[in-house]
């Protein structure tokens, strides 16, 4: 029988992790720069912790990995983390509380499961959560700090797409939908299905008149916002608050020279936002969004804790990064090639590649096979005198040396030579 | 071509419908006595017999190109799996039954009160996957579903908020105890296909033949949620219980009247079990006790989670339950000595019919090695320590014989005397354990000294009773 990788879960080769290993050091980098500090959850987590009020899609809901754990008697089961958002809470709650405002950050893989096993079932996220802070302030802090990540990826254009939750309920409840078709078109809206309010407003002509605001509420700045309050608030005063509130994060990020697009009916995201919800394109291809959720921290029982987060799609950036412009100079590397069995000749080849390495190259010994590739540097260990052959392939060399300080001279005085323009 | 036909209550229209349509099969009557069928009109097909609710799942994996079941068990595998190559073709016109989310009368289980209620909303149920879509529908915030394997109807208030079942129709839901909270879903026998023989294969005689005999019927359909019932049940506050009264479970089925014979010698007076009208909730002469009648099978879990003192269960599924939950706090308190069967892991004739034979047969070919039984955690323990690896547990709920040798390689199965084994041509490798029935009980014991006098008092008359045998 075949041995087989489980069907929707990837592996990631050298070369990948080479690329992925970019990614969570520049996302890293920004995020402690920022004064994020990183946490890590546990990978299994209890299925209550996702159903309990809103914090999940049933959509969502019907796609984790869950089971009964050895002592699930009970019936409770646990699920592999199909959010990072939410276990993070969880752990603020946990351990964290009257640290406001918490900046915390976190590289994690969630599973979804996604029934063609041709999209990837295991996705890895970068992603960051502002606990404690409800302002328009917070809201530009994390839409600034993802910009600030893809930026420092050399990713090119981004387009930033903003939406309200509480905007967006506020809207529907006007339709005079029933509660249930309401969370309904709202959750369809939420699992990424665009189309569910042009589904909406064929199936229902009658609706369309109450539906326009929430199709046409597309446009690039505040001013576009100014003029549909003055609009709206006539025939929908409730969704004022809503609408003042997305105001001031959009007038705050304008000013920040941020470049966005407000499409309110395209929010796609989680169950539990209730205010900004912005989304990044690269292009066609979302990577990544976030969004904030006032109301998941009070739900767990943790207190009326306002909070924002965004998580950035660490397997589509892969696929869109360029790493040889990111990467910085790959260390230079030597084979130590041993000329002899003795133990006593092989100890003094671990021990002269111990010095090369803590000299800052990459050594280690030869053990036959394929040799790694780029190879410039050949190190040859042998029993007699003089010790050591250094080989430089580049150069086609063969210099024979009697002390590892020699051959470190050697080293250097050609990597000044590699490193000097031509 | 393959075809799989159920046992158990669709069993005598699905033979009537068939001998209708001249099929001619040799061994599909009222009694079933060999599960494998030939018909004399489709030289071609074989047919198969199996427990209905194991037919969509076979058809779903392509072991059979058709099948004929209830709809409810086919709603019940896409619930959880929707992208199962299952196509329903058409209603059968018998029968009928509904799917009702049921709660007991004296704690109607409003799905509104649930959502924002605190505690866990337990449902118990058949239908564990139709069970959950219906508590994600209504955002129940915590719940936990106990698949049962029959009566969930007896569960309700004590050891369930909910129970899903199915029934004939709705006027038997107050005979079975509960009041409805939601109807699910219509079902009827129904005929099935597997999607890729139904587009590859042709089929077309086959099915042509069943349709012709049939009356015009409408497509069954899925109610979504919308509760039907109780907009105004009073909420009867639930009988008070004396916190030193024993909840006792004892098993329904063919376990009844061993057990009645056995209680009656210790002079314990049980009304009306086994009962004609399957009231589950029968009174005793017993003093500080109560009874529900419940499947064996499901006793352990039950034990574990509080909701019995004690129980009389067999060991195999007592088993069961502890390789499941190594750390359950269920215990056997005493052997009845009765209802003994063998645990036997057990091959057809072509199979090599000790383990090492089965391990060298194993690595020769290319193909998974399937186990199939009811057993699943008996059955994957045994697999995994015997090192039939690479192999699979097909988890099947009766008449497992059928599975051999085309659909499985293995089973695990209880037998009593190996005559049934015997008799569809099978072999048994070995005795993984005997069972005989027992009384169970929690290791914590009672913390309460009325109730832990109680227990011991019932234990020592049952031994007594046990040993007089």
């Amino acid at each position: 029988m075949k041995i087989q990788k489980c069907k929707g879960m990837r592996d990631l080769s050298p070369a990948e992790m080479a690329v992925f290993r970019l990614i969570e050091g520049v996302f890293r980098d920004c995020c402690l720069g920022w004064g994020y500090r990183e946490v890590r959850t546990p990978t299994i987590e209890y299925l209550h912790l996702f159903t309990s009020a809103g914090t999940l899609t049933p959509g969502m809901l019907g796609r984790v990995y869950s089971f009964l754990d050895w002592d699930g008697w009970s019936g409770d089961r646990v699920v592999l983390r199909p959010d990072g958002t939410i276990p993070v809470a969880r752990l603020y709650i946990d351990s964290m509380v009257d640290r406001e405002p918490a900046r915390l950050f976190y590289v994690d893989n969630i599973f979804i499961f996604e029934e063609t096993g041709k999209k990837s079932r295991e996705r890895w996220q970068c992603g960051a959560e502002l606990i404690g802070a409800g302002s328009a302030a917070a809201d530009a802090e994390l839409v600034a700090l993802s910009l600030e990540v893809l930026k420092r990826l050399k990713l090119g254009e981004v387009e930033v797409k903003l939406s309200h939750a509480g905007l967006m309920k506020a809207l529907l409840a006007s339709l005079g939908l029933s509660p249930e078709e309401q969370a309904s078109v709202f959750d369809q809206i939420l699992d990424g299905n665009g189309e569910a309010l042009a589904c909406l407003r064929a199936s229902n002509p009658a609706l369309e008149g109450a539906l326009l605001p929430l199709l046409n509420l597309k446009g690039q700045s505040a001013g576009f916002l100014r003029n549909s309050r003055a609009l709206l608030a006539q025939h929908l005063p409730g969704i004022v608050p809503y609408l003042d509130s997305f105001m001031d994060t959009v007038e705050l990020l304008e000013a920040m020279g941020c470049k966005y697009r407000i499409d309110i009916a395209s929010g796609a995201g989680f169950e539990y936002y209730t205010g900004m919800i912005f989304q990044l394109f690269a292009g066609d291809e979302k990577i990544g969004g976030g969004g904030r959720y006032d109301a998941l921290i009070p739900s767990m029982g943790g207190g009326d804790i306002p909070a924002s987060g965004f998580a950035l799609y660490a397997d589509r950036l892969m696929n869109l990064i360029r790493p040889a412009e990111l990467a910085g100079p790959a260390p230079k590397q030597v084979l130590v090639r041993v000329e002899s069995q003795e133990p006593g000749v092989l100890a003094a080849a671990f021990n002269v590649a111990g010095q090369l390495r803590q000299a800052g190259y990459v050594a280690g010994l030869d053990l036959g096979g394929r040799e790694p590739e780029g190879l410039r540097w050949v190190l040859g260990v042998r029993g007699g005198k003089p010790p050591f052959s250094l080989e430089d392939r580049a150069g086609g060399s063969r210099a024979e040396v009697g002390a590892i300080g020699e051959v470190l001279e050697l080293l250097e005085a050609e990597g000044a030579d590699e490193n000097s323009p031509a | 071509m393959k075809i799989a036909l159920p046992k158990g209550r669709l069993l005598k229209k699905t033979a009537a419908l068939l001998r209708r349509a001249s099929w001619e099969l040799d061994e599909y009557h009222e009694e079933v006595r060999f599960y494998h069928s030939r018909s004399q009109k489709f030289p071609h097909m074989l047919a198969k017999v199996f427990h209905e609710k194991d037919i969509p799942i076979q058809v779903a994996v392509g072991n059979y190109d058709l099948g004929i079941c209830g709809s409810d068990w086919v709603e019940e595998l896409l619930a959880k799996y929707p992208s199962s190559s299952v196509v329903k073709l058409r209603p059968l016109g018998y029968g009928e039954c509904a799917l009702y989310m049921t709660a007991s009368p004296s704690q109607p289980a409003m799905v509104a009160a649930m959502k924002s209620g605190d505690g866990v909303v337990r449902i118990a149920s058949e239908y564990p996957n139709l069970a959950e879509s219906f508590a994600l529908r209504h955002r129940l915030s915590l719940f936990n579903i106990f698949p049962v394997w029959g009566g969930a109807e007896a569960y309700p208030p004590e050891g369930a908020e909910m129970a899903l079942i199915s029934v004939a129709a709705e006027a038997e839901l107050g005979q079975r105890g509960v009041v409805p909270v939601s109807k699910l879903l219509d079902c009827e026998a129904f005929l099935i296909a597997n999607r890729n023989s139904w587009e590859a294969s042709d089929l077309g005689d086959v099915v042509a033949s069943i349709g012709d005999k049939l009356p015009a019927a409408e497509e069954s359909r899925i109610f979504t949620g919308v509760a039907v019932a109780p907009e105004k049940i009073a909420r009867r506050p639930a009988a008070k219980k004396d916190a030193d009264t024993v909840r006792l479970a004892l098993p329904d089925g063919h376990q009844q009247q061993p057990t009645l014979e056995l209680l009656g010698k210790c002079g314990i007076d049980i009304d009306d079990y086994p009962s004609a009208t399957g009231n589950r909730r029968p009174a005793t002469g017993l003093e500080g006790f109560t009874v529900k009648v419940i499947r064996p099978q499901d006793m352990p879990l039950q034990m574990a989670n509080g909701n019995f003192d004690l129980a009389i269960t067999g060991r195999d599924w007592l088993r069961e339950h502890l390789y499941q939950f190594p750390s359950s706090p269920v215990r056997e308190l005493l052997d009845l000595k009765q209802g003994r069967v063998r645990l036997v892991a057990v091959v057809s004739q072509e199979l090599p019919d000790d383990v090492p034979g089965l391990r060298q047969f194993i690595a020769r070919r290319a193909q998974t090695f399937r186990v199939a039984s009811e057993y699943v955690n008996i059955a994957d323990r045994y697999a995994r320590d015997k090192r039939l690896g690479p192999y699979r547990v097909v988890p099947t709920w009766g008449a497992t014989e059928a599975f051999l040798p085309d659909d499985a390689d293995l089973l695990i199965e209880n037998t009593e005397t190996g005559r049934t084994i015997a008799r569809h041509n099978l072999k048994i490798v070995e005795t993984i354990f005997e069972s005989t029935a027992c009384l169970i009980g929690s290791a914590e014991g009672a913390s309460r000294p009325v109730k832990r006098e109680r227990i011991e008092s019932i234990v020592k008359t049952l031994r007594a009773a046990v040993e007089d045998i």
